[in-house]
C-alpha cells in the first residue's frame, strides 16, 4: 500500500533547490574567478631588442676564458677559444635553467647544478641536458662586441 | 575504577562555571598511550610538533627585522645577523629546527609506515599527515629563498623549473609560483607570502584535523605487538606520557641551542642573476635524493626528456605513498603484510643512500 502524500507542487520545491543551488554556484564563481586571475603574474613586455651591445672590449676577454653578459633580462655567454674565435650562447642551461659557465681545464660549457657538458659549439655533449644552448651570432666592430639572436 | 575527582579551589570552579574546565579534565583524563616495546617511536609526532611551535615562534620573531624584497633581504639578514642582539641565534635556530622538523617528521612517517598505523581507521591521519609533509617540504622551499643569496637563487630556478617542466599545466604553475617567467624579486615577494601566511594557516588547519583524529582514534599498537594479545599496559597521557614527551622537548631545545652555538646559519654572497651557477650548489638536504637522482638521468628516456621522466616519477612516487593505506589490502584485513615492509625498507635505502651520494659524489666528474 502507498501512500499519497500531497506535497503542495513538488516542482516548486525543484525549482526553488535549482535556484539556489546555482545561485549558490555563482556566488563561488563570482568570488574564485577575481582571486584566481589576481594570482596569475600579468605579462610583463619583454625586451624584444635582438641585438645587444657588449660593455666588454675584445681585448677583455682572454683565449680560453668565458664572461657572462646580460642578454636582455637573460644571461648569455661569450667565449673566446683556444684559438682565439669568439663565440656567444645563451647562458641559460636547457636542463633546468641554472646558469652555465666556462669550464677552462675542459674547454667546455659547463652547468655546476646537475653536471651539464656543452661543447664549444653549445651541443650537449654529457650530463642531464637535452638540448643545445642557444647561439648567438657575435660581430666585432672595432672596439665593439655586438651579439644577436641568429635568424 | 575511576580515579578520585581532584579537588579545585574557587578559581578553578568559577572558570568551569564559564568555560567548562571539567570537560578538558575529563577529556585529558581519557587519553591513555599502551606500553609496548615499540613505544619510542609515539614521541616522534610530538617532537615534529613542538619544533614547529619553535618555528612559529622564532619565525615571528625573524619577521620583526626581514625585508621582503630583492633590493633589501639580503642586506636586513645580513643587519639581522650582525648587528641585532641575538639576531644570528633566532636565524640560526630557526633554520636548525627546520632542519631537525622535517628529520623528526621524516622518522615519523616511516614509524607509521613499517609498524602499519595508517591501517583502518586511521586512513584519513595518514593523508593528512602526507599533506602535512608536503607543506613542510614547501616551508623548506619557501623559505631557503627569503635571504636572497647566490644558492637559493639557483635553487629556486631549479625548482621552479623542475614545476615548469610538468607537462601539461606546469608552464602555467611554474609562472604563478614564480610570479612571472623568471626568478625575480617578484618571486621573493610570493614566497615570502606563501611562507609566513598561506602556509602556516594551513598547517594550522590541518595539524588541528590531524592532532583530533588522533585524538579520536588513540594510539595505535603495531599489529605484531596485537597478534601477541596487545599491549600489556597503559599509561595516562596526562601526566605520564607528557613528562616524558618534555623531556624529549627539552632535551631538543638544548641540542638545538648547541647547533645554533657551533654552527650558525650560513648567508653567503647575495644572488647575483648574471652570474653562473656555483661549483658545488645544492639544494636542502631534504631534497638532495631527488636532486642527486636528477643528475644520473640521461637526457632522455624512452623519448621524453631525462627530467620530466623523473619528475614523473617522483611525482607518482609520492602518490603511490599517499595511498598505502589503501592499496595495503593484507594489513587492512589484518594479515600479516611483508611486501609493504619490504617496500617501506627500500623507500628509505634508496633515501639514503641518494643522499649519501649527494653529499660524497664529486660534482664535476
Amino acid at each position: 500500500m502507498s501512500e499519497h502524500v500531497l506535497e503542495p507542487g513538488p516542482d516548486r520545491r525543484g525549482f526553488i533547490n535549482w535556484f539556489l543551488g546555482t545561485s549558490a554556484v555563482a556566488f563561488v564563481l563570482s568570488v574564485v574567478y577575481p582571486v584566481l586571475s589576481y594570482l596569475v603574474p600579468p605579462r610583463v613586455g619583454e625586451s624584444t631588442s635582438g641585438t645587444v651591445t657588449l660593455p666588454l672590449k675584445p681585448d677583455d676577454v682572454k683565449p680560453n676564458t668565458g664572461q657572462i653578459f646580460k642578454f636582455g633580462s637573460r644571461p648569455g655567454i661569450l667565449i673566446r677559444t683556444a684559438s682565439g674565435e669568439l663565440r656567444a650562447f645563451s647562458a641559460v642551461c636547457t636542463h633546468l635553467n641554472c646558469t652555465v659557465q666556462y669550464r677552462p681545464d675542459l674547454s667546455e660549457i659547463w652547468c655546476a647544478c646537475h653536471n651539464g657538458h656543452y661543447d664549444l659549439n653549445g651541443k650537449n655533449v654529457a650530463g642531464p641536458p637535452p638540448r643545445p644552448l642557444d647561439t648567438f651570432v657575435v660581430n666585432v666592430r672595432g672596439a665593439q662586441i655586438v651579439v644577436s639572436k641568429s635568424a | 575504577m575511576e580515579p578520585a575527582e581532584p579537588r579545585h579551589g574557587r578559581l578553578w570552579m568559577w572558570l568551569d562555571q564559564r568555560v567548562g574546565l571539567k570537560d578538558l579534565e575529563k577529556l585529558a583524563r581519557k587519553k591513555e598511550i599502551p606500553v609496548h616495546r615499540h613505544g619510542i617511536w609515539y614521541y616522534l609526532g610530538g617532537m615534529t610538533l613542538f619544533l614547529f611551535i619553535v618555528q612559529v615562534s622564532t619565525g615571528i620573531l625573524l619577521l620583526l627585522y626581514y625585508r621582503p624584497s630583492a633590493e633589501e633581504a639580503f642586506e636586513s639578514v645580513q643587519f639581522l645577523m650582525a648587528e641585532v642582539q641575538f639576531g644570528w641565534l633566532v636565524r640560526s635556530v630557526h633554520s636548525w629546527a627546520a632542519n631537525l622538523m622535517i628529520l623528526t617528521l621524516f622518522v615519523h612517517l616511516f614509524s607509521v609506515l613499517l609498524l602499519k598505523a595508517y591501517r583502518p581507521p586511521r586512513e584519513i591521519t595518514w593523508f593528512s599527515g602526507m599533506a602535512l609533509l608536503g607543506l613542510a617540504l614547501g616551508f623548506g622551499f619557501t623559505g631557503y629563498l627569503l635571504p636572497w643569496n647566490e644558492l637559493a637563487y639557483f635553487a629556486t630556478k631549479v625548482g621552479t623549473e623542475i614545476t615548469s617542466a610538468v607537462p601539461g599545466i606546469g608552464q602555467f604553475a611554474g609562472r604563478l609560483l614564480r610570479g612571472g617567467d623568471e626568478v625575480t624579486g617578484a618571486t621573493l615577494t610570493r614566497f615570502y607570502g606563501i611562507h609566513v601566511a598561506i602556509l602556516p594557516a594551513t598547517a594550522v588547519a590541518l595539524l588541528g584535523l590531524h592532532l583530533y583524529l588522533v585524538q579520536r582514534h588513540g594510539m595505535s599498537v603495531p599489529p605484531g605487538v596485537e597478534r601477541e594479545g596487545g599491549a600489556s599496559r597503559v599509561m595516562p597521557f596526562v601526566p605520564n606520557f607528557l613528562l616524558r614527551d618534555i623531556v624529549g622537548w627539552l632535551s631538543a631545545l638544548a641540542v638545538l641551542a648547541a647547533l645554533a652555538a657551533y654552527f650558525p646559519a650560513e648567508l653567503g654572497k647575495k644572488a647575483d642573476p648574471f652570474l653562473p651557477a656555483p661549483a658545488g650548489i645544492k639544494p636542502e638536504w631534504y631534497f638532495m635524493f631527488m636532486f642527486q637522482t636528477l643528475k644520473y638521468l640521461p637526457s632522455h628516456i624512452l623519448g621524453i626528456e631525462g627530467e620530466v621522466a623523473g619528475i614523473l616519477a617522483f611525482g607518482l612516487g609520492g602518490l603511490f605513498l599517499l595511498l598505502i593505506p589503501i592499496l595495503d589490502r593484507r594489513t587492512a584485513r589484518g594479515q600479516p603484510s611483508r611486501l609493504f615492509t619490504w617496500i617501506g625498507i627500500a623507500i628509505i635505502l634508496y633515501m639514503v643512500l641518494f643522499t649519501i651520494l649527494g653529499y660524497t659524489a664529486s660534482a664535476t666528474k
